[in-house]
């Protein structure tokens, strides 16, 4: 198999050997839903009946990674059966599971809101507002165990990242950057912007399920008021 | 049955519990994790008697001190170029050493190494039925970034030592066969192997050429996530458009400004910085072992060969652990019945 070249003749999907036992599939170049349904599609399919020697699927924006055991297959039987099961896994993805996550957007929570208001010239209610307008997709993981990218951030609401990472930001924070927003899964240093604070855990590390999102859920958000949040829990 | 344990005296930055790690949830941002060197924290391990991938104590450039208490603990510890002290006398940096109840072994980078870099970045000390820490995912390895599973050692930390019942056996003891360093030489310096992408369209032409003619040096900016390299630059196409995309161990990711860094055990899950080309599995150990200063080259080979040399390591790999892990009266004896499993296992 040489990389680059090896282009299915139905679409524009590359299969790209990664180090000694992994796939990445490229399924496209633009973050469309187009793409993401074809991510998401080959991800069921894949976890649904594992090719054999398959160790794990990594479902990204575009593509898919596909962790392989090179002491059981190799690249190119791995890709011999992505290819087949692209041609034949045209089934719709999954119906998405749906949650709903209550956000304290009380300004003791919520240290970055006012900049944000102030740097897209909105009311900070206003920023609310959109914040929670939002129907989210969870597009993927990444940076740290449990820290889930959820696209769909209301574009009147989109910030850069800022240009030094405060640290100590709790678990819990709801933060933004560009057209995504996370809800924190430990306390770490972000460059994010920390619009609120959510008592609930998207990260449960001693559940048999410590993770409360998968990608292709959809999630939205409730305001509730900072009473509520301290009843619920500490956000800490 | 003892209840010792092992008291933390002083731990430098990264010295942490790790097992063989956690596969299967990168999809939800968790790395394999697991120890920096597999092979010497398998060997630590073996020689004491334990399963290679049972939780031990990975020791950074910081180096360690640790206290027995409650009882003899028997460890075994791999660390060349590390300075080994056993209540207070210097001993054999790759030996099983019994720590009696109350005395101190000390694990720390030599000082007196002439040579100026060091020749391993990583030592592991394993403990005789093995050191108590949070399970997590399946896995007592600490993920170090955000403390999830197993333990990041501090002063004052005790470790619970999981003693199966009875004394380890006193012949253990003593040296530990050195393993078989994977991996080659080239003109004297490291050289890495690489399988080309998976996104080398992202760079510009003439990077890959770059990445293997170049000689790179090991920066001092390294943790359990990555090593930064010093080399020269190399262009990246569009960097702020590139979608994130999943990440393997031994990526050589490159930042916008043109750096490049290999990822390690407790590399990010996704990220939005190309790779340019993956370091094969069989090298993963020796490269992270790399001290800062060390000089490398790397070397393309095809995915089949990455895949033939992972069989390769892995059946060296396997009769070396066996060989450590059978007792033997001596060092010399332990070796002529291993030389007997390599020749079988490798035919």
């Amino acid at each position: 198999m040489e990389p680059g070249d090896d282009t299915d003749e139905t679409s524009d999907v590359r299969v790209e050997p990664v180090g000694s036992g992994a796939l990445l599939v490229v399924l496209g170049t633009e973050q469309d839903e187009a793409v993401r349904g074809r991510v998401r599609g080959l991800d069921e399919a894949l976890t649904a009946e594992p090719v054999p020697g398959q160790v794990e699927v990594v479902p990204a924006l575009v593509d898919l990674l596909v962790v392989f055991d090179p002491l059981v297959t190799d690249h190119a039987a791995v890709a011999g059966v992505v290819r087949r099961r692209l041609r034949t896994a045209a089934r719709p993805p999954r119906t998405a599971r749906e949650h709903r996550v209550q956000v304290c957007y009380h300004e003791r929570l919520a240290p970055d809101l006012a900049a944000v208001a102030e740097a897209v010239g909105l009311s900070t209610e206003a920023v609310v507002a959109a914040h929670l307008a939002g129907d989210y997709d969870v597009a993927m993981y990444g940076f740290v165990p449990g820290y889930a990218y959820l696209d769909g951030l209301d574009a009147s609401i989109e910030v850069p990242r800022k240009e030094a990472a405060v640290p100590g930001v709790p678990a819990g924070s709801v933060i933004v950057a560009r057209s995504q927003t996370i809800v924190t899964s430990v306390t770490l240093p972000t460059g994010w912007s920390v619009l609120g604070r959510s008592p609930t855990r998207v990260l449960r590390p001693d559940d048999d399920e410590p993770f409360l999102f998968d990608v292709g859920d959809r999630v939205t958000f409730e305001r509730i008021d900072l009473a509520t949040f301290e009843r619920l829990g500490t956000g800490t | 049955m003892t209840a010792a344990s092992l008291v933390v005296e002083r731990a430098g930055p990264l010295v942490s519990v790790q097992d063989a790690g956690r596969a299967g949830a990168m999809r939800f941002g968790v790395p394999h994790g697991g120890p920096m060197d597999r092979l010497a924290h398998g060997t630590a391990n073996a020689a004491v008697g334990n399963d290679p991938g049972a939780a031990a104590i990975e020791v950074s450039r910081g180096g360690v001190g640790l206290r027995a208490e409650g009882g003899d603990v028997v460890v075994g510890v791999v660390g060349p170029s590390f300075h080994v002290a056993v209540g207070g006398r210097s001993r054999a940096s790759w030996a099983v050493h019994r720590l009696r109840a109350g005395a101190t072994l000390e694990v720390r980078v030599r000082s007196d190494d002439r040579r100026g870099a060091a020749s391993h970045a990583w030592a592991y000390v394993a403990v005789a039925g093995g050191v108590e820490a949070r399970s997590w995912l399946g896995s007592r390895s600490t993920h170090v970034a955000t403390g999830l599973g197993g333990a990041l050692l501090e002063a004052g930390l005790r470790l619970s030592v999981s003693m199966g019942g009875d004394d380890p056996a006193p012949e253990r003891l003593g040296a530990i066969p050195t393993p078989p360093r994977s991996g080659v030489d080239h003109d004297g310096q490291p050289f890495l192997r690489v399988v080309a992408g998976p996104q080398q369209d992202r760079f510009a032409d003439g990077a890959m050429a770059s990445l293997l003619d170049a000689t790179w040096t090991v920066t001092d900016r390294g943790d359990r996530m990555g090593t930064r390299l010093d080399g020269p630059r190399l262009g990246v196409r569009d960097a702020l458009s590139i979608p994130s995309s999943p990440i393997v161990r031994g990526a050589l990711q490159v930042a916008g400004d043109g750096v490049a860094t290999l990822l390690h055990a407790d590399h990010q899950t996704t990220g939005g910085y190309p790779r340019i080309a993956t370091v094969v599995d069989a090298d993963l150990d020796r490269a992270a072992q790399l001290p800062p200063g060390t000089r490398l080259r790397f070397g393309a080979v095809h995915p089949e060969e990455a895949v033939a040399l992972a069989r390769e390591d892995a059946a060296a790999r396997s009769a070396h652990l066996d060989l450590v892990a059978a007792p033997g009266r001596t060092l010399g004896h332990r070796l002529r019945r291993a030389n007997l499993v390599a020749g079988v296992v490798l035919g």
